[in-house]
């Protein structure tokens, strides 16, 4: 594969061959430079996001749940559909891509939240603040009302605090498993006590009198830490920067992350903790470019990349919208719904046998909706999808399909060539 | 730990965003399989394991109902001696579980108490991950269960857990388990079914992960030929994840009955799987936690109840990656703690108490102490279940139990 094809795959949506030879003209660094500051996209512009007007009201005790159950239900789905939408039509799709990948990385799941408003709320402080500096994104996530309701911080009291916000903060959010002690996540939750979510403003509040004042002790600091102190506190620990930059490289690089990469990607997130120009390190790292196909693309990289490769448009509703969000949930990975606070598994944990079945009816189901005219050769399939070669077991595969479009481009579509980028 | 052992810690949680595969998996072409249903010996033994993702409450499921530090530590939580459904005077199951009492008075159930591992970790992800290699001393890149089908053969098909994605207990070294989806599936005929499965070939030149693309297809092109007619049998109904919400943040699934009602089917069909993998998910109840457990234990106890009046052939065992905490916490809820409870039932079990039932007041640094290591249950799984000596897939040999 070309330098510039595994960028456009491993920044975007799966790519085209059209947008591998607009990317060459314009060389390896520009393209780099011009994915990380993106001008106005008409794309985004043109999917607004969703207005989901107030929070439907939450029936009473004795009243009839189901008709409340089925507007969240509506909402939910719109919400997602809107998300897919926008990731199908931007020009410059590492804003979305790497959206979800923060979204994996701080994964909140509308199962619990029950509010699509708090979602979406929480999706636009992800893309507003996923590229700046990194504290100021943890600054406001331990704040942000759907993250608070997932993690029990709106219950979290002094007196006996609730664990759970301060554990996955340290371990999954900033730290990584293992830089901290069972003492520091008892005394890191007092510091996180005192927090009300108010659903009908999607807003969270600080509850003065249930927040615990007194002196805390995290990883050896003593003081009247609070979320904010926290936050900071952590974020500017080195195992900080470590989980950062391995999170981030695992979702854009490759499965393995060099020691020399890895010394010069912390350099680049530096003191001020510096998201874009990690991201500028990595993708200029000649480590980047040693370890070609190890990534698998995701559920959504894949449905997304299909229909921006096939000039497929996402149903935005009724039962269109319904059965490509079925799919994606028969392939393990829902927006807005990761299975736990971890995110999603990755790399070759979506070859499995359930998956391959799903992708299968999917990719059939695409290649027949799709205007494929002119397609009728492995190597016009190849362009299509942005694959720079067939092995030649798919190209025996698909030279035997070449008289049916539609079935040479389902077989292009499941091929382990387009799957592994 | 440094840093690279601890992501290998982590591989197939979906922490670090990766899952550890080699590249060996063996498959069999669909034609070899196509006639191979109904080839498993009537006398092999069949394991289901239940799979509880969030750390399920061992007091809130059994629970010590006569013991004061038990009432004294969770004032809001604590269930009374007239609500339990008592099986001795100290110890007595969640009023939900109905059906495991039944399992009890017949003598098929066995509740091993305490259990848990050396040095006990408070991740979910950690934790899960240590159960589910069988490997609490060091990090290991294979799941227990993936490491029995590496000793006993190339077939995947005798490895089976249902829903999208494989869970690490079934990945192995050479092979893999098989994941099979929730709904029914036709091989893909004619002259598309020739193309799938000229992809399903590894060529040469293929890079590993590549190499295993094309084996996932030729896995479903023999699996649909095991699993089809069963699944085809097993139409469901759709999930409400209702029940879990609450404690959802900790993976898992919903639905376990229609996951329960596809091994019966599976089961019955006689195909050559001896291991089934399912899931129940949002044990992690960190607030409101008695009504969101005795939920969840309800499904789970008319689930697995069910299923083994359907299927009594058998051997379920239900886990969960931790107990939790003895104190509650301000939120009627309890954080992460250690040791719990762990059931096997069936009908050549040997119903009754193992291991010791861990104290509430010499605890360590507010969790229950573990008295029985998850290794005994797995050893005694292996060998009286699966016809497999424990040291081959385990490190080092533990005591086994006789409930089986």
């Amino acid at each position: 594969m070309s330098d510039v094809a595994l960028l456009l795959r491993r920044t975007g949506f799966g790519t085209t061959g059209a947008e591998v030879e607009a990317a060459t003209a314009r060389g390896y660094e520009a393209t780099v430079a011009a994915l990380l500051h993106p001008g106005p996209d008409p794309g985004a512009a043109a999917t607004p996001p969703p207005d989901l007007g107030g929070e439907p009201e939450r029936p009473t005790q004795g009243a009839d749940a189901r008709a409340y159950k089925r507007e969240i239900r509506a909402r939910s789905q719109a919400l997602a559909l809107w998300w897919l939408d926008r990731m199908v039509r931007v020009r410059q799709p590492l804003v979305e891509r790497l959206t979800f990948s923060w979204h994996g990385h701080w994964a909140t799941s509308i199962q619990k939240v029950r509010s699509p408003a708090m979602m979406l709320a929480q999706n636009e402080t992800l893309r507003a603040k996923g590229r700046g500096d990194f504290r100021e994104l943890a600054r406001a996530m331990v704040r942000d009302p759907a993250l608070l309701v997932w993690l029990d911080g709106q219950r979290n009291k002094k007196g006996r605090p609730n664990e759970n916000l301060a554990r996955e903060l340290m371990e999954l959010f900033t730290l990584g498993v293992g830089h901290y002690s069972e003492a520091d996540v008892r005394e890191a939750a007092r510091a996180l006590t005192g927090w009300r979510v108010d659903r009908a403003r999607v807003a969270a509040a600080p509850v003065p009198r249930q927040h615990d004042d007194g002196s805390k002790t995290v990883l050896g600091v003593t003081a009247d830490l609070d979320d904010r102190g926290l936050v900071d506190l952590l974020t500017a620990r080195p195992e900080s920067a470590a989980h950062v930059a391995t999170r981030l490289w695992a979702r854009h690089g490759s499965a393995t992350l060099p020691a020399a990469t890895r010394t010069r990607l912390l350099a680049a997130y530096g003191p001020g903790r510096d998201v874009t120009a990690l991201l500028r390190a990595m993708f200029l790292d000649p480590g980047f470019r040693a370890d070609r196909s190890s990534l698998v693309a995701s559920p959504v990289e894949y449905v997304v990349g299909v229909h921006r490769a096939l000039g497929l448009t996402v149903p935005r509703e009724g039962r269109a919208g319904r059965e490509l969000l079925a799919t994606l949930e028969a392939l393990g990975q829902v927006p807005f719904r990761p299975p736990s606070v971890g995110g999603w598994p990755g790399g070759v944990a979506w070859l499995s046998t359930a998956a391959t079945r799903e992708r299968l009816t999917f990719a059939a189901a695409a290649a027949a909706k799709a205007d494929l005219s002119g397609i009728t050769s492995p190597e016009a399939a190849a362009h299509l999808l942005g694959v720079d070669a067939w092995t030649p077991r798919t190209l025996a595969a698909l030279t035997g399909a070449a008289a049916d479009p539609a079935r040479l481009v389902t077989l292009a579509l499941i091929s382990p060539e387009y799957l592994v980028r | 730990m440094n840093s690279l052992t601890r992501r290998k810690f982590l591989l197939a949680s979906g922490v670090t965003g990766g899952v550890a595969l080699a590249a060996g998996a063996g498959t069999i072409g669909w034609r070899d399989v196509a006639d191979r249903a109904g080839t498993r010996p009537p006398d092999a033994g069949v394991l289901v394991l239940v799979t509880l993702y969030g750390g399920n409450d061992g007091l809130g499921t059994l629970v010590p109902y006569s013991d004061g530090a038990y009432h004294d530590a969770r004032p809001d939580l604590a269930y009374g001696a007239d609500e339990v459904l008592a099986l001795d005077d100290q110890l007595g199951l969640n009023p939900a579980m109905t059906g495991f009492k039944k399992l009890w008075d017949d003598g098929t159930l066995a509740i091993v108490r305490g259990v848990g591992y050396p040095r006990p970790d408070h991740s979910h992800f950690r934790s899960m991950d240590i159960w589910q290699t069988g490997s609490p001393d060091h990090p290991a890149a294979t799941g227990w269960i993936g490491r029995w089908l590496d000793a006993t053969g190339p077939d995947p098909l005798r490895v089976v857990s249902v829903g999208a994605t494989l869970p690490p207990l079934a990945v192995g070294a050479k092979g893999t388990g098989v994941a099979l989806p929730l709904t029914s599936f036709a091989a893909p005929a004619g002259p598309l079914g020739a193309g799938v499965r000229a992809l399903s070939t590894v060529d040469p030149t293929d890079p590993p992960a590549q190499a295993l693309a094309a084996r996932a297809t030729g896995t479903l092109l023999s699996a649909t030929a095991t699993f089809g007619p069963p699944l085809e049998a097993a139409a469901g109904t759709e999930a409400d994840d209702d029940n879990q919400a609450q404690g959802a943040s900790a993976g898992g699934q919903s639905a376990l009955a229609r996951q329960l009602a596809i091994v019966s089917r599976c089961v019955k069909a006689g195909v050559p799987t001896r291991v089934y993998a399912v899931s129940l998910g949002g044990f992690d109840t960190h607030a409101d936690e008695k009504g969101t457990q005795s939920r969840l234990l309800g499904e789970l106890d008319q689930a697995v109840s069910g299923f083994l009046t359907d299927t009594p052939g058998v051997v379920v065992a239900v886990y969960s990656e931790f107990g939790r905490r003895v104190g509650a916490n301000a939120s009627q809820g309890t954080d992460h703690g250690t040791a719990g409870p762990l059931f096997v039932a069936g009908a050549a079990v040997r119903g009754g108490f193992y291991g010791d039932q861990p104290s509430l007041t010499a605890l360590d640094d507010g969790d229950l102490k573990v008295t029985t290591d998850f290794r005994s249950v797995y050893g005694t799984l292996l060998e009286r279940v699966l016809d497999t000596e424990a040291g081959r897939v385990l490190d080092g040999t533990r005591p086994a139990l006789d409930f089986l």
